[in-house]
């Protein structure tokens, strides 16, 4: 069985939300980041997303373009990036991992080669924001034979009469754009989600994680009201990114600061 | 005996017309690689505009402002004294800056911006370069009393001062972007995060033929109208089809516009001009074609200058409205084909150009249409005095005359 059904098949027998934290490959450093990637489980992250640095984030805010920045600044590349899934992988063979960026550096690796050392290296799911379903099938076949999840994403312009199209053949987990936006902006309030989810419900048997505009235990405990998981990555990076120096760089504040908010975060009821 | 020249000579007639598929691509390339929120505006933007193709209104609607508020059909001028300066063969410009508002943006601004009358949409933003598609969208907005915000990197606000204030004076918001080099490709990201954020009201009236389908072939189409007059103009002063037809390229738009009427003329070779900066193998260049490689970025997939892992790199060009580090996916593909050919003119070449064409002509060019001539400049005199080339003269220059003063050492 899969790691990512595995956790969501022994939340959903303890009767709990997922909290799904995001940390960007290499930010602000590679140490420092799987520093924050270690500490994650403990803190109570129950899967983890990590973001693989892209020159042109188009989907993403501001806080994730300046990590996205930090990261590639640090020497981020995408055999990087799977090589610190492989270290994280020597400590933790129970937390999946997904992996979120955009298609072009994939390309430029290979999207076979690189779906067979995602897999060799510990990684469970992808999340490819600029890869729709009309285009997927550029990546679909070689994720399914190397028992990777392609993550689905379904947005609130997504339409009753798309979403079957958008949902076919998934697997892992659905991941909901709680609002029309980029990230790091808008919050959807509990009744959109309230609105929203059941769509979702009539259409997949598949965990729904929310994302976008989370930031507050309470915003989890909403998306684990009407979902199965929370993502949270902006307000992360932020907190991250204000325990750093002038030049950028990590301090003594830096990993401890993440973690202690994944801890508050994990405790919302 | 099955006859292999028989079964496999309808496929060599058919039309390069044809593309782009049911998919938007051409070849291998295009296609619709946007967020799942862009991608039912995307679709829907594909069935507004083949409703509106259909729809001989539309075209009616659409011919009324080219001609009355545009200014067309625009003419085509034989350049006599550049010729005779070259010595070869004979040079007619298409005269696409004497448009209203300077270039040939104003085509697809116009068919545009009658779309998104249309499908309702009540805000538009847009991403520019040089300035001249945010002038021209600024313009029609300003006509059609329509808000309009226009993103233009930082780098280019300051490089194209008289462009951006003639877009204020429009009553346009220009949104100076900082991320990256602040340049072309900086703008039109920040424009699709603007996108994603106002689907519900927002239409992006893209500049080029490049994002996700049907922009591609929807800005070509609607640029498409330069290539058909020049070839009846040319049928009218000459007797012929061009030998040669000559565009410079950044996203592609001035060039696919006059390449299409003459795409299915095996013997018209079709000629992109790329800004290759300070060099092709300077590593300060903006020729994707020669020197990038197939990627996905802005909605497509193209040729892209970009590093070993994917990641898009800076371009460079002494002309904003060249400084991209992709082009439009028909480009790619006619390269592919051999059906188009690309070629690179430096800073340098372009400036030279500038001052050539301004002298002999007396029609100052913009600086991106300079890397054009400056290939004329090349080509004319290989060719015999009996052969034609044609060259899209796509916008005026009055708003780069402060960047060649300052590489000229003027001091205005």
């Amino acid at each position: 069985m899969s790691r990512i059904k595995a956790c969501f098949d022994q939340l959903k027998a303890a009767g709990r939300g997922a909290l799904i934290p995001y940390l960007e490959a290499f930010d602000p450093d590679r140490a420092t980041s799987l520093e924050i990637l270690r500490g994650m489980p403990g803190a109570g992250a129950d899967l983890i997303e990590i973001g693989m640095p892209f020159s042109d984030p188009m989907a993403d805010g501001p806080t994730i373009q300046a990590a996205a920045i930090r990261g590639l600044k640090a020497g981020a590349t995408l055999r990087g990036t799977l090589a610190l899934v492989n270290d994280f992988r020597d400590e933790n063979q129970n937390t999946p991992v997904i992996l979120m960026g955009y298609l072009n550096p994939i390309l430029a690796y290979g999207p076979e080669q690189f779906c067979i050392d995602a897999e060799a290296a510990g990684v469970d799911g992808l999340i490819i924001v600029d890869l729709p379903p009309e285009e997927a099938d550029l990546l679909l076949p070689f994720a399914a034979a190397n028992k990777i999840d392609v993550i689905r994403l379904v947005a609130p312009t997504t339409d009753d009469a798309r979403l079957p199209q958008v949902l076919a053949g998934s697997s892992g987990f659905v991941y909901y754009i709680s609002i029309a936006g980029i990230t790091g902006t808008g919050t959807a309030t509990p009744e959109q989600l309230e609105a929203a989810i059941p769509r979702l419900r009539a259409v997949t048997d598949l965990p729904i994680a929310i994302g976008f505009g989370i930031r507050t235990p309470a915003h989890v405990a909403a998306a684990w009201e009407v979902a199965d998981a929370a993502v949270v990555a902006s307000s992360l990076i932020g907190i991250m990114a204000a325990t750093l120096d002038e030049q950028g760089k990590a301090t003594d504040k830096t990993v401890d600061a993440v973690l202690y908010e994944v801890r508050t975060l994990a405790a919302a009821q | 005996m099955i006859d292999v020249t028989e079964t496999t000579a309808p496929q060599l007639a058919n039309s390069l017309h044809s593309a782009p598929d049911q998919r938007g691509r051409f070849g291998e390339y295009g296609g619709r690689f946007v967020a799942e929120t862009l991608m039912p505006l995307v679709l829907s933007v594909e069935q507004a505009y083949a409703a509106a193709k259909a729809d001989p209104g539309f075209q009616k609607e659409l011919d009324y402002y080219l001609k009355d508020y545009v200014g067309r059909p625009s003419p085509l001028w034989f350049a006599q004294r550049l010729t005779e300066a070259l010595g070869g063969a004979k040079i007619y410009f298409k005269r696409e800056e004497l448009n209203h508002t300077g270039s040939h943006k104003v085509n697809n601004c116009t068919g545009q911006i009658l779309l998104a009358r249309r499908m309702g949409k009540t805000r538009i933003i847009a991403e520019t370069g040089a300035g001249q598609h945010g002038v021209a969208t600024a313009t029609l907005c300003a006509l059609f009393d329509i808000p309009c915000v226009i993103y233009m990197g930082a780098t280019d606000v300051e490089r194209q001062q008289p462009n951006v204030f003639r877009m204020k004076l429009l009553g346009a918001e220009v949104r100076p972007v900082t991320s990256g080099a602040g340049t072309l490709k900086d703008a039109m990201n920040e424009a699709m995060r603007d996108w994603v954020a106002n689907v519900h009201d927002t239409y992006y009236l893209i500049g080029t033929v490049a994002g996700p389908h049907p922009y591609p072939a929807m800005v070509r189409d609607f640029q498409a109208i330069i290539g058909r007059e020049s070839r009846a103009q040319l049928q009218e002063s000459e007797g012929k089809l061009p030998d040669a037809v000559v565009a410079a390229v950044g996203g592609g738009s001035n060039a696919i516009g006059i390449f299409d009427a003459f795409l299915d003329e095996p013997d018209v070779k079709l000629i992109g001009v790329e800004a290759a900066g300070k060099g092709l193998d300077s590593g300060e260049t903006a020729a994707s074609i020669e020197r990038g490689h197939p990627g996905v970025l802005h909605g497509n997939r193209t040729y892209l200058l970009q590093d070993a892992d994917g990641q898009i790199q800076e371009a460079h060009s002494i002309s904003a409205g060249l400084d991209y580090p992709g082009i439009g996916p028909e480009h790619s593909w006619l390269a592919d084909i051999g059906r188009a050919q690309y070629v690179g003119i430096t800073d340098q070449e372009a400036l030279d150009a500038f001052q050539l064409c301004t002298r002999t002509e007396g029609i100052i060019p913009a600086l991106e249409c300079a890397h054009a001539v400056a290939y004329v400049a090349k080509l004319a005199p290989t060719m015999r005095k009996d052969q034609v080339i044609l060259m899209n003269l796509s916008g005026r220059g009055d708003k780069d005359i402060l960047t060649v003063a300052h590489h000229l050492g003027v001091t205005l």
